[in-house]
């Protein structure tokens, strides 16, 4: 682009004096250059907010997850009061005031005054009489014994002290009253009440959609550790002999190509699609079992195979030539060059592909959702190591997805939270990836 | 015998094999390695390939015609009659299994004896008390014809898996000899060897396309069912979409133009949001950035394509939806009714492909030859004016190409759109209303207890059916507009 048109030679030139100033057009344009570069800047900067976004969401109401509310209570029952409970009509209601009378003496000793009736117990702590029945039940040896018992809060007392349930905000219901709360911030004054590294969330299993705060992601870790073992011993090992066939054998022909087109269509099909063919030939065809580790794995597999195929022939590719025809020269068979040289030194970049594609597989929800792989089937873990892959479970992004569509709020927590867990896996599985390519990247 | 243990014997032989084999190729050559055609361990692994391949090929192959052939033997044995009114042969086979499942475990764990379970005249009333006692979960009450049908499943199963293991060993031991008879110093073993090697990386290979003819014979077989059961004129025009999973046949709308409108809407946003910003990113990685801004920068914009569709959903369900919905839902500008909208999923999966747009086109603009740059600067033009008429038309295809992807992406993206845009099968114009797209009425059409015969199920297949061949044109046509368009550079 230059000053001069075709126009321009019927408009009066006007004379410059100096080039240190510039003409309204040379303006024009470099503001147009610092405008687009500005655009350009702002995109970037646009992505990097998202990505900040994303990560102060998920950490901000993920964490919360990771804390519980307990009741520390030393309660005793001596075997004259188990029976007279044992022997009444109501008997959970019988422990939970004989509970209420020694909560009521604690607290006076330390000079506490608020009161409260076995309504608002029920509506902090849940069914107190229950567990305490069950556990004497279990447990007569420990009659007539000071017993410390941990009692979980409810999720909403959970949600005061995180700051997802406020004074403000709260409205009396059936789950939570205002006045409830003062006895809440009562006995946390009496250090009754305190809040505690949540470990059901990462070692329970899934809980009943009335029950937010016995809700854990345990089983569904088990879940995903069983399909990516199905995932690692069937992709590595079929990716890997699908790669060396195309890269080092292949004669150039049409089944050659159309093994090519394949992999890169599959590539790019929906994931979803991987689902409904797992449903319709696993499932539905071969009748292997419904929601099993083993049906996820299968359709995962299927799903990564075109990942890592791809980056096992980038693998190949980068091992030089020289290597092949050296190997050839001293008498080795086309077939020895490639497993006793080749394979050996691409082995760091297959590595790292696979574990990337094992990452991508461990986030995958949508083929799972179809086979059944739901949060609420992981209601415990497999009993041993053939259960697991048979036995109905769940998988993390699965069980992340049944926290996410249940009614109950206090359920997103748990979602969020499952997300910092899973996200915390990947990272760990592209820091190896990461590491195994610092540790033997090789220049040639 | 349970599999795992006839895997681990023929596995044993197999390795029995491989010592047999070498030592005896080895003493056929005098003890001495240099008399024999190849290494000594291509003798045993000769052995071992023998007898491993054959034994593992059949058993595969009976472990998936097996239940074939029995559920048909079965389904044959149940009259008529006893397919109740609001079921189908589908359901009482179902039953069938879970009885003989039951069965099974009632015996494994000592409940019930074995010649019990078997007795064809086994009181039915007395076998389903018997049975929920063991603590076997069974359909409410087991009818005569159902545990006829339970039994038989059980005998017919285990003489299967009885003869399956018979011959499964017969091969693995008669490949064993095969392979010893072979064993001696002039046996080209290296080549047998090799040539069974090369089989198997040929098969590994073609699982590519077995994954390619499974999707399409899955999809085509449950379609072609889906539209004997419901008219393909109404399901690719009809322009209302309500499944009704009560009534059988004919009472569900199932038009799939408003899923295929919601679709194309969603991506449509998603594409809005993400190709700008994309594009301008990548310019600014490519010609402006330092090395080091870029070093940063572009991983750090690839860690948002590795992030699962997962959290992008929770994100929209949870952060900007109610967001979105404080901006123009009824406290402000009151167009919006609820969280999850077209916006709502549109604007997160656009998110989502900033860096597949980005990547994607960085690298195509960088191959870019130099030299055009220069020439254009050398002419006195700007920078951006070489960008903007230079460099961004010869990257075009490729850029389009990269579009393209994206799109396919989006349409393609699932997770997202359950999660962030509703259910809604709605033909509307306004961004800010609810409206659901194929893949999410996938999910929700084929989760649950669904019948696999009812057309409200079926759906689901012709649904994904047509995200397939949608998604498969979209790639094809920017493969296409990459390789015919490409500008080639020295």
């Amino acid at each position: 682009m230059t000053d001069a048109s075709i126009g321009g030679a019927a408009e009066p030139r006007k004379k410059k004096s100096s080039i240190h100033e510039l003409d309204a057009r040379t303006r024009k344009r470099n503001a147009s250059e610092a405008r687009f570069k500005a655009f350009g800047l702002g995109a970037i900067l646009i992505g990097l907010f998202f990505l900040v976004t994303l990560a102060v969401s998920i950490v901000r109401s993920g964490l919360p997850a990771f804390t519980e509310t307990v009741v520390d209570v030393e309660f005793t029952l001596n075997q004259a009061q188990f029976d007279e409970a044992e022997a009444t009509l109501f008997k959970t209601a019988a422990y939970s005031d004989l509970f209420i009378a020694d909560l009521r003496g604690t607290l006076e000793e330390r000079g506490v005054q608020v009161a409260f009736d076995e309504a608002a117990i029920e509506r902090l702590l849940g069914k107190v009489g229950g567990t305490l029945r069950e556990f004497y039940r279990a447990n007569p040896e420990q009659l007539g014994q000071p017993v410390a018992f941990q009692l979980p809060a409810s999720s909403r007392v959970d949600g005061y002290f995180n700051g997802r349930v406020t004074r403000e905000t709260l409205e009396d219901t059936r789950f939570l009253q205002g006045s409830d709360l003062d006895l809440v911030d009562a006995l946390h004054e009496a250090g009754v009440i305190r809040q505690d590294f949540n470990w059901t969330f990462l070692t329970g299993a899934d809980s009943g959609v009335d029950n937010p705060g016995g809700a854990g992601i345990g089983a569904s870790v088990v879940g995903s550790f069983f399909m990516m073992l199905v995932v690692l011993v069937l992709a590595l090992p079929i990716g890997v002999a699908a790669s060396i066939y195309l890269e080092e054998f292949a004669p150039q022909n049409k089944f050659t190509d159309l093994i090519e087109v394949n992999i890169s269509n599959l590539a790019a099909v929906p994931s979803i699609v991987f689902g409904i063919l797992g449903l319709a030939v696993f499932i539905q065809f071969m009748h292997l079992p419904q929601s099993a580790p083993l049906v996820g794995g299968l359709v995962l597999t299927l799903m990564t195979l075109p990942t890592i195929i791809i980056s096992t022939r980038a693998a190949l590719k980068a091992v030089p030539p020289s290597i092949r025809d050296a190997a050839l020269g001293v008498g080795a068979s086309k077939m020895q060059a490639v497993f006793h040289h080749v394979l050996p030194l691409a082995m760091p970049g297959i590595l790292t592909g696979t574990i990337i594609g094992l990452a991508q597989a461990l986030g995958e929800t949508a083929p799972l959702l179809l086979i059944g792989m739901v949060g609420f089937v992981a209601r415990g873990y497999p009993e041993g190591f053939l259960g697991g892959f048979t036995e109905p479970n769940s998988a993390m992004p699965a069980q992340i997805y049944t926290w996410a569509a249940r009614a109950d709020v206090s359920f997103y927590e748990k979602a969020w939270g499952g997300i910092i867990v899973l996200l915390v896996f990947l990272l760990l599985m592209n820091v190896i990836a990461i590491i195994l390519r610092r540790k033997f990247e090789r220049r040639w | 015998m349970p599999l795992l243990w006839l895997f681990l014997i023929v596995l044993a032989i197999a390795a029995v094999g491989f010592v047999l084999g070498r030592a005896r190729a080895l003493a056929s050559a005098g003890g001495d390695v240099r008399n024999l055609h190849s290494l000594p361990s291509y003798y045993g692994n000769n052995v071992a390939i023998k007898t491993v391949v054959p034994a593992i090929l059949v058993m595969l192959i009976w472990l998936i015609v097996q239940p074939m052939i029995v559920n048909s033997t079965i389904s044959g044995m149940i009259p008529e009659s006893s397919v109740a009114e609001n079921s189908s042969l589908g359901l009482v086979m179902s039953e069938v299994r879970r009885t003989a499942d039951g069965l099974d475990n009632a015996v494994a764990n000592g409940d019930m004896t074995e010649a019990f379970a078997r007795d064809a005249r086994a009181d039915f009333t007395d076998v389903t008390q018997r049975l929920k006692d063991a603590g076997q979960i069974v359909t409410s009450d087991v009818t005569q014809p159902i545990l006829r049908a339970a039994q038989s499943y059980r005998i017919m199963n285990a003489t299967g898996n009885l003869i399956m293991s018979g011959i499964v060993l017969a091969l693995a031991l008669a490949g064993l000899l095969w392979g010893l008879r072979d064993s001696h110093a002039a046996f080209r073993a290296r080549n047998t060897v090799e040539a069974a090697v090369r089989a198997l990386l040929i098969g590994a290979a073609s699982i590519a396309i077995l994954t390619t003819i499974g999707i399409i014979l899955s999809l085509v077989f449950n379609t072609v069912e889906f539209f004997r059961l419901y008219p393909a004129t109404d399901f690719f025009f009809g322009t209302s979409w309500a499944p009704s999973f009560s009534g059988r046949g004919g009472s569900s709308d199932l038009g799939v133009l408003p899923l295929l409108w919601g679709t194309f809407y969603i991506s449509i946003v998603a594409l809005v949001v993400a190709v700008p910003i994309g594009l301008f990113a990548a310019v600014y990685l490519s010609e402006y950035a330092t090395p080091r801004v870029r070093a940063v920068a572009k991983p750090m914009l690839e860690v948002l394509a590795g992030i699962p569709t997962i959290v992008y959903g929770l994100f929209a369900l949870l952060t900007v939806g109610p967001l979105l919905l404080g901006i123009f839902g009824d406290d402000g500008l009151g167009w919006m009714q609820a969280g999850t909208a077209v916006m709502t999923a549109g604007l997160v999966m656009g998110i989502m492909l900033i860096p597949f747009v980005s990547s994607l086109s960085d690298d195509i603009i960088n191959a870019v030859p130099q030299a055009m740059r220069d020439g254009s600067y050398g002419l006195g033009a700007t920078q951006s004016e070489t960008i903007k008429q230079v460099i961004l038309p010869a990257a075009l295809p490729g850029i389009v190409g990269a579009i393209l992807l994206a799109a396919s992406r989006a349409i393609g993206e699932t997770m997202i759109v359950v999660l962030g845009a509703g259910a809604a099968a709605k033909l509307s114009l306004n961004p800010f209303e609810a409206m659901t797209t194929v893949t999410a009425k996938i999910v929700s059409q084929l989760t649950g207890d669904a019948d696999f015969s009812s057309p409200e199920a079926l759906v689901a297949f012709a649904l994904g059916m047509t995200l397939f061949v949608l998604t498969l044109g979209l790639n094809v046509l920017a493969l296409y507009i990459v390789r015919k368009y490409r500008e080639q550079y020295e």
